[in-house]
């Protein structure tokens, strides 16, 4: 190393002491922005009324229907919205653009808009409905159903972006070299396409899984709050913050544990399976 | 037309048209069940462009694709009885060895147990049978590529279609592979069609040769005929000749662009070319005397190559050309850029044949 001449020298100190501090400051700053409203919800939890508040049913009701909606509504943008990202991918038809930006709108929506627009197209007197509710009998607004098509309104969309990218990396040549052995473009795509972008498709069932669990704004619109019901983990915080904070805070703790930890199982098992 | 009359005609019947923009592919292409052609040409020639017209990866613009007289232009991909070899084997990565090769089987709706049954004996005959449950990534570049064979011949095609099958090797891996695959390909009794761009590839593994350049066929025959006889740059590059295009009346050619003129002992009159490999040069400082070569030109060296133990000289003036000569002698004779010197070659040296 000693005749290495200065760059040498320089590069194993590069990574650990000469971090500019135009950029150790802020980072440092963005670090503790983002750490300590969890370090508070911590540091200020009523951990004496903990074991209390946590034998309440309410507690469990909610935590119940938050994962059950967000795993259903997670599984409800898995069949829908993989062959929707494939379409985009891998198709090429007139607006496919156009298609694409519109996939992305609910993105952008504030969640309480989407759940106005839910309730216009599918509420009791909404456009699609009324057909429903006629046809079926089916009414979506203030059920359990209606959380999990809150939820999976908001939360598809992260699911396509992420699925579509990966689409968009992989090689689409291996399709075509199942095509030369016989495979339709469907067995192609559940054979050879799904289980190379699994990860990718992995990837963004947590985001939407994430999202649809921590989802407020158009839950509360399209499927109002009623306990075991439609009373998610949020809704249930945000009520009990009203007149019961401690509630609200043990509550936000399990949520907060139930997220990491199923993020990190999530997170082991991928990255157990990319590596094998 | 010809192969019309109701008449069902084994092998391969082919007029490939495929326009991409400025670029417009048109290749004709027959060959009979257990020959093996080779479509050789450089890069951007069109060459992977027709396998994959004939795969049904790209719709043909215009012209017929007849196989043992089934047309198959309409055919998706899916439903041709074409296997591929790709260039870089594209084997599933997240399949066994053996079970890429039974998925054509399965495809065709043979149940499981018997698919596999059928890839082990597949996976047998390329002599990989240990390798079954290996994953793609862990096989060599030579296993990857007999697997990509053994998955292509498990769907028992009627058109095999191997694309620079050799390319992505080492070159031992690829001497080893190149034998097999000739092996594999005298057993294999329906078409094969080959793309490559390595002359040798061709030579070894094809019956006859289809060269193809800018799109279009410029020259085919047997391997040996293409080799002693080139008919275009491209080709002569390829297996070391000097090539040139003149007029020819008796003994004598007037090359074309050149103020040279050629003495053969071929008897020829009308367009010609004349052919002779650098080996047949010998370069001199001052213009021989008594010496029994006919031809004798006035060259200036443009450019020096060694190539192992001999020296490539390119040479500029009367007659263009390329001499090999020995590294002894290329001192001697203080070869250098710019330097003046006589090329002579025997006529004996020198292989003439018609241009028409």
């Amino acid at each position: 190393m000693r005749g290495g001449g200065p760059g040498s020298a320089v590069g194993p100190a590069r990574s650990a002491a000469r971090v500019p501090s135009a950029l150790l400051v802020p980072a440092a700053a963005g670090l503790v922005f983002l750490l300590l409203p969890l370090a508070a919800l911590l540091v200020r939890a009523p951990w004496a009324e903990l074991p209390g508040q946590l034998g309440s049913p309410q507690v469990w009701q909610a935590l119940r229907l938050s994962l059950l909606s967000a795993t259903t509504a997670t599984a409800l943008c898995l069949v829908l919205g993989v062959p929707l990202a494939w379409v985009l991918a891998r198709t090429d038809f007139p607006g496919r653009r156009l298609v694409r930006a519109l996939v992305t709108v609910p993105l952008v929506l504030p969640p309480v808009v989407g759940g106005v627009a839910l309730l216009l197209a599918l509420g009791r007197d909404g456009l699609v409905g009324r057909l429903l509710d006629d046809w079926f009998g089916v009414t979506l607004p203030f059920t359990t159903a209606g959380v999990v098509v809150a939820e999976a309104f908001v939360a598809m969309p992260f699911l396509v972006i992420s699925v579509e990218g990966t689409l968009r990396a992989a090689d689409p040549r291996f399709e075509e070299a199942a095509a030369t052995l016989g495979a339709s473009r469907f067995t192609a795509f559940r054979r050879v396409t799904l289980p190379l972008i699994a990860p990718g498709v992995a990837a963004g069932a947590v985001l939407a899984w994430a999202r649809a669990l921590g989802e407020f704004g158009a839950t509360i619109t399209f499927a109002g709050s009623f306990p075991g019901r439609t009373q998610t983990m949020p809704l249930a915080v945000y009520l009990a913050l009203q007149n019961d904070p401690a509630a609200a805070v043990a509550l936000s703790l399990v949520l907060l544990a139930v997220s990491v930890a199923v993020l990190g199982a999530m997170r082991d098992r991928w990255t157990a399976g990319v590596g094998a | 037309m010809t192969a019309g009359g109701g008449s069902v005609t084994a092998g391969l019947d082919a007029r490939l048209v495929v326009r991409r923009g400025d670029f417009l592919l048109d290749v004709a292409l027959t060959a009979a069940p257990g020959e093996v052609v080779a479509l050789l040409g450089p890069n951007g020639a069109g060459k992977t462009t027709a396998l994959r017209a004939l795969a049904g990866l790209v719709a043909l613009d215009e012209g017929h694709l007849r196989l043992d007289g089934a047309e198959l232009a309409p055919l998706p991909a899916e439903r041709r009885p074409v296997g591929v070899v790709f260039q870089d084997h594209l084997l599933f990565p997240h399949l066994s060895a053996l079970d890429n090769v039974a998925f054509g089987p399965r495809c065709q709706g043979m149940p499981r147990r018997a698919a596999r049954a059928e890839a082990g004996r597949w996976l047998e005959r390329v002599g990989l049978a240990a390798h079954a449950d290996a994953r793609p990534r862990r096989l060599s570049g030579g296993q990857a590529q007999r697997v990509a064979l053994a998955r292509a011949l498990a769907i028992r095609p009627r058109l095999l279609l191997l694309d620079e099958p050799l390319a992505a090797l080492d070159a031992r891996t690829r001497l080893e592979t190149r034998a097999a695959l000739r092996r594999h390909l005298d057993d294999f009794e329906a078409v094969t069609v080959l793309v490559t761009h390595d002359p040798l590839d061709a030579m070894v593994l094809a019956d006859r040769l289809v060269v193809v350049e800018d799109g279009r066929v410029v020259q085919t025959g047997p391997p040996d005929l293409v080799a002693r006889r080139p008919r275009t740059d491209y080709v002569a590059r390829l297996v070391g000749l000097n090539l040139y295009r003149g007029a020819a009346s008796g003994h004598l050619v007037r090359v074309d662009g050149a103020e040279a003129t050629v003495t053969v002992t071929d008897e020829l009159t009308g367009e010609v070319f004349v052919a002779f490999p650098p080996s047949a040069v010998t370069l001199h400082r001052e213009r021989p005397v008594g010496t029994s070569a006919r031809n004798v030109w006035r060259c200036r060296v443009a450019g020096i190559e060694t190539h192992g133990d001999r020296i490539r000289a390119d040479l500029t003036g009367e007659l263009p050309m390329g001499a090999g000569l020995t590294a002894v002698a290329a001192a001697e004779l203080r070869l250098a850029p710019g330097v003046e010197v006589w090329a002579a070659v025997k006529a004996e040296q020198t292989h003439a044949y018609p241009a028409g």
